[in-house]
């Protein structure tokens, strides 16, 4: 236990210690300025207590980012006016409300890219049409940037009166089809000659080849392209908040932020997009791992 | 064994033409032969002899380009949907995710066994390649050789009259093929059936073997089909025979004969 959490630490810190260095020339400016309008020369103790303090910082020390994490999560909800202990719902300034907005969006859209990348995936293998024809245009539409692409959908979509949750989990669905299309089609393809010639000689039908080789022996596949399609669908919804005119979501959070210059509430949405990516591809790791040592296929 | 035993794989004027990169390989040539039941006939020859070609032609796993082969007086596709024979690869190739019940069952879940009868079956198997205790075992927990075991049982499971192996013991060691190959005969013995076993080895071949089909290569085709006359009851010590000996030395002078233009 404590030889794979040291380094793990030992890389944390180095992260934070170059961080706090950063801080200091990225606000310098900032805090000479103020110092010179107001008259005063900043020693240079000074001027380092200054740039990890400031209101809006070009770059937020990981305290500042902490502490305003805190506040717009527990605090909020706790203390808040509109927080769940006074009203009974999550506050809208809470990064726990923004958080479940982009959550449950993300896990729709994951489960509907998942479920379109397995259906294509099992098409390609088991249709030679299908085999030529739609890996191409996968991958073409992989090379279109969802920035560009989001907002169309979004607009599109709401002029036929589908908005809400529908088009954001489309935007997730369409970048974590990919991964899950072309890790089954590996998975699926993983039996080899003789495996499947075993299958003919029991003069298995598809189906039966399906379910009894192809299916169990791309579970590897299938968990590796799980976690790369949900963290791929956070992705997806957080950009798709952009241009949704903001109200809710991560991606809602972000856009305010840079509205109105507030570094903090950027980068604290930034910890939890994060924090709700490792959770996420967590889930799967561990669904993984159980599911792989139920087959005895210990991982 | 005995002459009035009635054939079970019968080939006439199999002909089979592989269409490669590299242009056209004649894969099989005018191949006659007739296996009967209760057969072990042994396929021995150099690589690219056909040997495995054979018997993927009579599993229906290759179509031939010419010439008949019928199996159990049907066709082998019919053979093949009658589950006429088991088929042993030179992998024992069991699933990883399937304890070694579990890859004995497989082909009776797809043939639509009972329960109860997939798990009789699955115990007799078992017991038979000497496997009983091992059930709830991953493949990976086993040597190769009970792997192969475990393979051979799962062509057993389902009762087939023909047995097809195509170097099962290739990969194994020698001391672990002795073994395997005194437990093959035994099996052979207590079931009748008839077995169609392809090897690159001469004392396996000879030691096991009613009849010995020697094959050559470009193109494939056979050079020498030899009787055993070994008894029926072999101990292994019986390598050291003068008849094992004579036996032996007919295969490698019918190898050396198809050899004698390239090499």
């Amino acid at each position: 236990m404590m030889r794979s959490v040291l380094p793990v630490l030992t890389v944390v810190a180095v992260i934070l210690a170059a961080w706090y260095v950063a801080c200091v020339p990225m606000n310098a400016r900032w805090a000479q300025d103020q110092a010179a309008r107001a008259g005063v020369e900043l020693s240079l103790p000074e001027l380092v207590a200054d740039t990890l303090s400031q209101q809006r910082p070009r770059l937020p020390a990981p305290h500042q980012v902490l502490e305003e994490f805190w506040n717009s999560t527990w605090v909020e909800e706790t203390q808040g006016r509109r927080g769940i202990v006074n009203t009974g719902t999550l506050s809208n300034r809470s990064l726990v409300f923004h958080g479940w907005v982009t959550l449950s969006a993300t896990l729709l859209g994951f489960a509907m890219g998942t479920g379109l990348g397995l259906l294509l995936a099992i098409g390609i293998v088991h249709n030679r049409a299908m085999d030529r024809s739609v890996m191409p245009w996968a991958i073409a539409s992989q090379t279109i940037p969802i920035i560009a692409l989001a907002p169309m959908i979004i607009v599109v979509l709401n002029a036929v009166g589908v908005s809400g949750l529908i088009p954001k989990a489309l935007i997730a669905a369409y970048l974590s089809f990919f991964p899950v299309v072309v890790g089954m089609v590996k998975g699926f393809r993983a039996p080899d000659a003789m495996q499947l010639d075993l299958l003919r000689t029991y003069n298995a039908s598809g189906a039966e080849t399906f379910f009894k080789l192809r299916l169990p022996a791309s579970m590897p596949y299938l968990f590796a392209s799980l976690k790369i399609g949900v963290a791929a669908a956070l992705v997806g919804i957080i950009v798709a908040e952009l241009p949704t005119g903001a109200v809710a979501g991560l991606g809602a959070r972000l856009l305010a932020g840079s509205y109105f210059g507030q570094t903090l509430q950027i980068w604290s949405a930034l910890v939890a997009a994060a924090i709700l990516a490792a959770m996420l591809v967590g889930i799967v790791g561990l669904a993984q791992r159980l599911t792989l040592r139920r087959m005895g296929m210990a991982a | 064994m005995s002459a009035e035993a009635t054939p079970v794989i019968e080939a006439r004027g199999l002909n089979l033409v592989f269409d490669t990169a590299d242009g056209q390989v004649q894969a099989l040539k005018d191949v006659d032969l007739t296996i009967r039941k209760g057969d072990f006939v042994s396929f021995i020859g150099p690589s690219g002899c056909g040997k495995t070609t054979f018997l993927r032609v009579v599993a229906d796993l290759e179509q031939p380009t010419g010439g008949t082969v019928t199996v159990n007086g049907m066709t082998p596709e019919a053979a093949r949907k009658a589950r006429a024979y088991g088929y042993v690869f030179q992998a024992a190739g069991l699933y990883p995710w399937r304890t070694i019940a579990g890859n004995v069952r497989l082909p009776l879940e797809i043939m639509g066994y009972s329960r109860a009868e997939q798990a009789e079956r699955v115990a007799r198997v078992l017991e038979l390649v000497e496997l009983t205790g091992f059930e709830k075992k991953y493949p990976w927990q086993l040597s190769g050789g009970m792997q192969q075991r475990a393979s051979i049982a799962r062509a057993l499971a389902f009762d087939a009259d023909i047995l097809l192996m195509d170097e099962p013991f290739g990969a194994l060691d020698e001391i672990v093929r002795d073994r395997l190959n005194e437990e093959l005969l035994r099996l052979w013995r207590r079931t009748g059936k008839t077995i169609g076993f392809v090897t690159h080895s001469i004392p396996e071949a000879v030691y096991l073997s009613t009849r010995i089909v020697v094959m050559s290569p470009r193109p494939g085709r056979i050079t020498d089909v030899i009787e055993s006359p070994l008894p029926v009851e072999r101990p292994l010590d019986i390598r050291d025979t003068p008849e094992f000996i004579a036996v032996a030395h007919r295969v490698r002078e019918g190898l050396r004969e198809g050899h004698s233009y390239d090499e």
